[in-house]
């Protein structure tokens, strides 16, 4: 049987696109269809059938669009005139969309001038103009919120796995590890090791049967970025897995992906099946040798999960505990199998840089951090959503621009990143760039991309507290610096909290979270007193107001 | 004598859907879990023999992940999200609030065996925040004033299905 054709697939659908005079987008992520964006969709296909538009209008269930505090969120495209983004979209309000603006703005007398909206559906827009959209560049969600992610042929209509055909067909894999190199991208999953180096660790290692494992276990307690991901381009993670998996010499392919996130799991399982039925995936792909395959596996509940042994153990139907590193998976990695493992953020990355080239991606960054990075920006913040940017942006243009400042009358007072293996950024350095190393100088990590903006109302304290809380109880019990220093450091924390720590608990705080940092296996254990570290540098006065408060009384 | 279709246990199907995996336990464990809400004891005891593992690995691996129950979680299991961003916007509240009204702790069931009530991870609707998940119901923005209304929207459906199901 002849291979796939993937020029005409992506012919066809742009002529069956471009058949549709209007095409209507509406959120389907998570957070839209919890504010109940199916609802305006039914409503949406009624008004569209009742109206007789069947055959002008097309509506598109789509990925995450960004501005996930103002769902469902709707954007209209009527040929020839500017797209209109609608919030809050109810059913009532998705029918007047079509009856008082696509269908006027569809007839015949008004196509050739700029259909002018009525008042009360102007009220209900989003500018597309605005900083929050205008700030961003979009590799990653390049195609979140434009395409139908359970559409293969929607993702091959904006050149999906045209990456892949340009590997299998006319590159080694030392070439793509090259255009890896170039691009200087780095693990987007927390860690921020480079993927080249990683790659070339799998590729080297001699084995009969290789694996490429795809980390989904996002567990920071305020992030969805690889849940969004996973939702609004399923194939664009596939595609990196294939691209991995030829570059390292592996056959088989596993998705680690969290129970919670059962819109995720479909959506992926849906473009495996997809992939599968255009022979994308199987015996020799694209009429070359390389053959392979790819399952799912489902995290259940653990954040220690996320550390890639601990991962791997899960996948194996253990708990999921990590073991000490060497040897590391890319030597001796699930089920003793050499195993390439990258965060889906890392993955989704790779199609866009083998399709445009490495120095295409390091066009944007600094130094040491190329690229674009994907943010939960969430917290006292206007603009709460998902958010791309390119790195080297600074913080306070992240926050103020993008994210439209402060959401209470109060100040901002930091900014958390990198959920609880992370620090807060006080007020006064936001004027960092956006960058791996930078953000570790300043005691916080960049991290997987959680991103929340505190005011003057959050207690540094209970935020460490908070933190170290989630740590305790995700601790996996195997390593005593973790399981027990982490208790006795809540314990001081706790007791600070309640009015009753003295001077000298700042100084065992401080000891317990040296030793925790240089002793524990993993890095849950070794990141675990971060926040309690970073609030402490930068706000130890409200420790002390703690502890001195009572001593006032 | 191969089974037909019919006549296999639950446990059964699901370990066959897995047969081709290597280490299905988990996956099996999530089947279960899908079907009944809970992992009862006597399909742990089904799964070590299918699955040839021993019983007490079973047990280590369900007790290990939060998400596997050892208990039926009642007919609406209330999930309050504790994530960072909830947690900023008063999830504690919530979970006050929602323990009051039913007298439960969380990771307790009612009595009449209605509601389970759980502080869960992060659910990754933070644009939402504070959110609280309902069986598959999600409310974003709730606030503790609106709770006890929630609770009785749920009485009021487990009612009336009830009266359905008897007429």
């Amino acid at each position: 049987m002849p291979p796939v054709n993937i020029e005409k697939i992506k012919n066809d659908e742009i002529k069956r696109q471009n058949d549709f005079c209007c095409r209507i987008f509406v959120c389907a992520s998570t957070g839209c269809i919890s504010s109940q964006s199916m609802e305006a969709i039914d409503a949406l296909e009624e008004a569209v059938k009742s109206h007789d538009l069947e055959n002008e209008i097309e509506i598109v269930p789509t990925g995450c669009m960004g501005l996930c505090a103002r769902g469902p969120l709707v954007r209209v495209e009527v040929a020839g005139q500017k797209p209109v983004l609608y919030e809050t979209v109810d059913p009532m309000f998705a029918r007047l969309v079509v009856s008082e603006h696509i269908r006027p703005a569809l007839a015949k007398s008004v196509k050739d001038y700029a259909f002018k909206l009525p008042d009360f559906l102007k009220n209900r827009t989003v500018p597309l103009d605005i900083d929050f959209f205008a700030q961003q560049q979009k590799v990653v969600l390049a195609n979140a919120g434009d395409i139908d992610p359970e559409s293969i042929e929607a993702y091959i209509a904006r050149d999906g796995y045209k990456a892949l055909e340009k590997i299998l067909l006319n590159m080694s894999p030392e070439q793509i590890i090259e255009q890896i190199e170039k691009s200087g991208l780095r693990g987007r999953g927390g860690g921020g090791f480079p993927v080249a180096k990683k790659w070339t660790f799998a590729r080297q290692s001699q084995a009969e049967y290789k694996y490429v494992i795809c980390n989904g276990d996002e567990g920071d307690p305020g992030a969805y970025m690889d849940r969004s991901i996973l939702e609004a381009d399923p194939h664009a993670v596939l595609e990196g897995v294939l691209i991995a998996a030829y570059a390292t010499g592996a056959q088989e392919g596993i998705f680690y992906i969290r129970a919670e996130y059962p819109l995720a799991i479909e959506r992926m399982k849906k473009a495996i099946r997809q992939a599968k039925r255009n022979k994308l995936l199987g015996k020799n792909i694209l009429g070359t040798e390389f053959s392979f395959d790819c399952q799912i596996r489902l995290g259940a509940g653990a954040f220690v999960c996320g550390e890639e042994t601990a991962l791997i153990a899960s996948i194996e139907g253990r708990r999921g505990t990590p073991r000490p590193r060497p040897p590391y998976p890319s030597v001796k990695g699930v089920w003793d199998m050499p195993t390439c493992l990258n965060n889906v953020e890392t993955l989704a990355n790779v199609p866009s840089i083998l399709r445009n080239g490495g120095d295409w991606f390091a066009q944007w960054g600094t130094g040491s951090s190329k690229g674009t990075k994907v943010f939960a920006l969430t917290g006292k913040v206007i603009n709460s959503g998902l958010i791309e940017i390119p790195m080297g942006l600074s913080l306070r243009e992240v926050v103020e621009k993008i994210g439209g400042g402060s959401s209470t009358a109060k100040e901002i007072k930091a900014v958390q990143t990198g959920g609880p293996s992370g620090g807060v950024i006080k007020r006064e350095d936001l004027d960092l760039p956006v960058c791996y190393d930078r953000f570790q100088q300043a005691g916080s990590i960049m991290g997987s991309g959680g991103m929340i903006v505190m005011d003057q109302d959050d207690s540094m304290v209970d935020i460490a507290s908070f933190y170290l809380g989630f740590t305790v109880d995700e601790s996996c019990g195997k390593c005593a610096p973790c399981r027990i220093g982490g208790k006795q450091l809540l314990d001081l924390l706790e007791k600070i909290s309640q009015g009753k720590g003295t001077k000298k608990d700042i100084e065992s705080i401080k000891l317990l979270c040296e030793a925790m940092r240089s002793a524990s296996l993993c890095g849950l254990g070794q990141t675990a007193p971060n926040p309690v570290v970073s609030t402490l540098t930068y706000f130890e006065n409200e420790y002390l107001e703690k502890i001195n408060s009572e001593v006032c009384k | 004598m191969a089974k037909t279709k019919q006549q296999l246990s639950p446990i059964e199907i699901a370990a066959k859907k897995y047969a081709r995996y290597r280490d299905p336990l988990i996956m099996v464990l999530h089947e279960i879990q899908t079907t009944r809400g809970y992992i009862p004891r006597e399909a742990a005891f089904e799964i070590a023999k299918l699955l040839n593992v021993p019983l007490a690995r079973i047990y280590e691996v369900i007790t290990f992940y939060n998400y596997f129950r050892l208990k039926s979680p009642g007919k609406a299991v209330i999930s309050v999200c504790t994530g960072t961003a909830c947690h900023l916007k008063g999830a504690d509240k919530l979970v006050k609030e929602f323990s009051e009204e039913l007298d439960i702790e969380p990771g307790q069931t009612t009595d009449d065996g209605l509601f389970h009530l759980q502080s869960v991870r992060c659910v990754g609707c933070c644009g939402l925040a504070p959110v609280v998940v309902i069986n598959e119901k999600t409310y974003g923005k709730l606030q503790p004033s609106q709770v006890p209304h929630v609770i009785a929207e749920w009485k009021e459906k487990f009612e009336t299905e009830t009266a359905d199901a008897a007429s």
